[in-house]
């Protein structure tokens, strides 16, 4: 691209530009795309397969073998895609696709707060500065040194068992999530806030929060935006981590993490590894996905991510 | 150095408050509990009088400041719970004691650190090392193959969770070709060869996810680094090539890779709780998982609050360190 072309096309136009030439960001974007409809569809899916995550089917395992389940592949057949869970006989592929939703939904759900409040926060830490400025730095600081999953596994002590723990987990990733973007968002506005265009909206009476919203946040809108999308691979990796640990999304939802944490007796056993593959590969398409889509947006909108200040 | 001696003290005073602070919050939030200690240790049938009692033996009669203080109190002095010939001893630092284990919360932890502290920090190293010299090699080989590689293997670090690898090693090294024990820890008192032997594949596991991020650090500073003028400078009076990369551009890599080591340690603490389990070695995740479902709020609060400190404490080091390799940041 020329330089001259360059001065007349709007910095999101050259972003898209840049984007569409980039291969594994359109793979990731394919992924993702794709991703979310599986999830979005995931009851119609599950339904198309004749199935549901709840019901056992016990004739389906053979008691001999711990009651893995019978046949290849961990017994995937033409009724049951993915085969079915050892133990229960529930069916795998609704399992998987039912616990991709649940992962998305919360991951996106959080990305959305976090964003919101990380942003809000960078953005007035910076142009406010002062003592609220230091003490949303000290603040962040401590977030990020802080032993985020010990505290997340405490936490499930003080919460009263009838309080929806799926609501528990995105109020416990926000609360650590946002510092990352705050952080970022703060330095970035800090060379902004003493720009002239700042100077001159100010010269002329706008108000703090015209500022903000008409001058600092258009241009913020890149940055903002890379780090919400890869702060998604690391939120569905949260979760399902929790869930893992058995302080995440409780039964008989579905959750990849859980299904995971639940096959380690038979990869263990050797007795039915297909068991871990099918909720790990969509795991790991889930965080490989958005991380590659992520990673595009970074390139394309060209933001320096040092997470050093 | 009178520069570095107050910058030290700086960091340490402020690294106090963040702990008194911090361990106010969480006591506060942990003993809202809606779940009565006194009432899980007193046994049935659980009359009022013997709730009474077990409430003054567990000095939950107190006020909560109070409590606060006496747990504070613990950590510098010991505390003794009771009288007499049924008085319980806790000796400092005590972080509680846990009445259903029947042990103070310091014993339970020191019990199960060794494991999680073995696999946190032998991974560290190995990502340190792994993540810099990879990120180098990617950077001196920019965009061939061994740099795609580095790539490569970055973006599938970042991609797999830990625990998804780790089982996934389990199934490849361990089921399929046998080359390693699957499963258990040894002490490293006795026998270090089989405690290595034991621990190097939970180290490899979380070592390769976190290098990831290493990797991308390191390779993009080691580019912008070659390219500074003192870099030429170095290159026009004549220091060979494998010089100016390892004294000269390693030094502007180090900075940035201990500040994110600072940031990371939390993380670490994290990682190793997760590949614990997946490896089913009994440390600190372990029991704080297993306090959890049996509501021994003592033993949440101590091992919440003693990896706070630690994760404060090594923060502080990786401070200071920082400072003595970056003198700017102990004067600024």
């Amino acid at each position: 691209m020329s330089s001259s072309v360059a001065g007349t096309v709007s910095p999101t136009r050259q972003a898209m530009r840049r984007f569409r030439r980039d291969r594994s960001a359109r793979i990731g974007l394919v992924l993702v795309t794709l991703l979310i409809v599986i999830a979005a569809a995931a009851p119609l899916l599950v339904r198309l397969a004749g199935q549901d995550a709840t019901t056992y089917h016990i004739d389906l395992l053979d008691p001999a073998r711990g009651n893995a389940p019978r046949g290849p592949v961990g017994g995937a057949s033409g009724t049951h895609w993915f085969g079915v869970e050892p133990l229960t006989g529930r069916d795998l592929f609704a399992i998987t696709v039912l616990g991709l939703r649940t992962s998305l939904f919360i991951a996106v759900v959080v990305t959305l707060i976090t964003t919101v409040v990380g942003t809000l926060a960078g953005i007035s830490a910076a142009y406010f500065g002062g003592w609220y400025d230091a003490v949303l730095s000290r603040l962040l600081d401590f977030l990020f040194g802080f032993p985020q999953l010990v505290f997340m596994i405490a936490l499930g002590i003080v919460v009263p068992a009838r309080f929806p723990r799926w609501l528990l987990l995105i109020l416990v990733l926000s609360l650590f999530g946002w510092a990352g973007l705050a952080r970022l968002i703060r330095n970035q506005a800090r060379s902004l806030v003493a720009r002239e265009f700042v100077e001159a909206a100010r010269s002329v009476g706008s108000s703090g929060w015209m500022v903000i919203t008409r001058e600092l946040l258009p241009n913020l809108i890149g940055p903002v935006l890379v780090v919400a999308t890869l702060a998604i691979p690391g939120y569905i990796g949260a979760e399902a981590a929790l869930s893992f640990l058995g302080v995440g999304v409780p039964p008989p939802t579905p959750s990849l993490g859980r299904s995971i944490s639940d096959s380690i007796a038979w990869v263990y056993t050797g007795a039915d590894p297909w068991f871990l593959l099918f909720p790990g590969t969509m795991l790991f398409f889930a965080v490989l996905g958005f991380t590659l889509l992520g990673d595009g947006v970074r390139d394309a909108f060209d933001v320096r991510l040092r997470r050093t200040s | 150095m009178p520069g570095l001696v107050w910058f030290v003290t700086r960091r340490l005073a402020a690294a106090l408050i963040v702990m008194l602070a911090l361990s106010l919050a969480v006591y506060l939030i942990f003993y809202a509990i809606p779940a009565d200690p006194a009432h899980l240790a007193c046994g049935k049938p659980c009359t009022p009088d013997r709730l009474e009692q077990a409430r003054h033996f567990m000095q939950l009669d107190q006020s909560t400041l109070q409590q606060y203080l006496n747990f504070l109190k613990g950590i510098v002095a010991g505390r003794t719970f009771g009288d007499g010939a049924a008085a319980v001893q806790c000796n400092a630092p005590c972080f509680g004691y846990s009445f259903p284990l029947a042990r103070p919360v310091t014993t339970l932890i020191f019990d199960r650190l060794p494991v999680t502290a073995s696999i946190a920090l032998g991974a560290a190293v190995l990502w340190l090392v792994l993540g810099v010299s990879l990120g180098v090699i990617a950077a001196l080989n920019r965009g061939r193959l061994a740099d795609r590689l580095a790539i490569g293997v970055a973006l599938l670090g970042v991609s797999t969770p830990s625990f998804l690898l780790g089982l996934l090693a389990i199934l490849v090294v361990g089921l399929c070709l046998h080359l390693v024990p699957l499963s258990g820890d040894v002490p490293l008192t006795e026998s270090p060869v089989d405690w290595a032997w034991h621990l190097i594949t939970p180290w490899i596991v979380l070592a390769i996810l976190s290098a990831a991020s290493y990797i991308r650090l390191t390779r993009s500073q080691m580019l912008e680094e070659l390219n500074l003028d003192y870099i030429t400078t170095a290159r026009a009076k004549g220091a060979g090539e494998a010089r100016v990369v390892l004294t000269h551009g390693l030094r502007g890599v180090l900075v940035p890779v201990i500040t994110l080591f600072g940031l990371d340690l939390g993380a670490l603490l994290g990682g190793a709780i997760l590949t614990e389990k997946v490896f089913s070695m009994q440390g600190l995740g372990d029991l704080l998982i297993t306090a959890v479902g049996q509501l021994d709020v003592a033993v949440v609060v101590g091992v919440t609050l003693f990896s706070a400190f630690l994760i404060i404490l090594a923060n502080l080091v990786v401070d200071i360190v920082h400072g003595v390799l970056d003198p700017r940041v102990s004067h600024g």
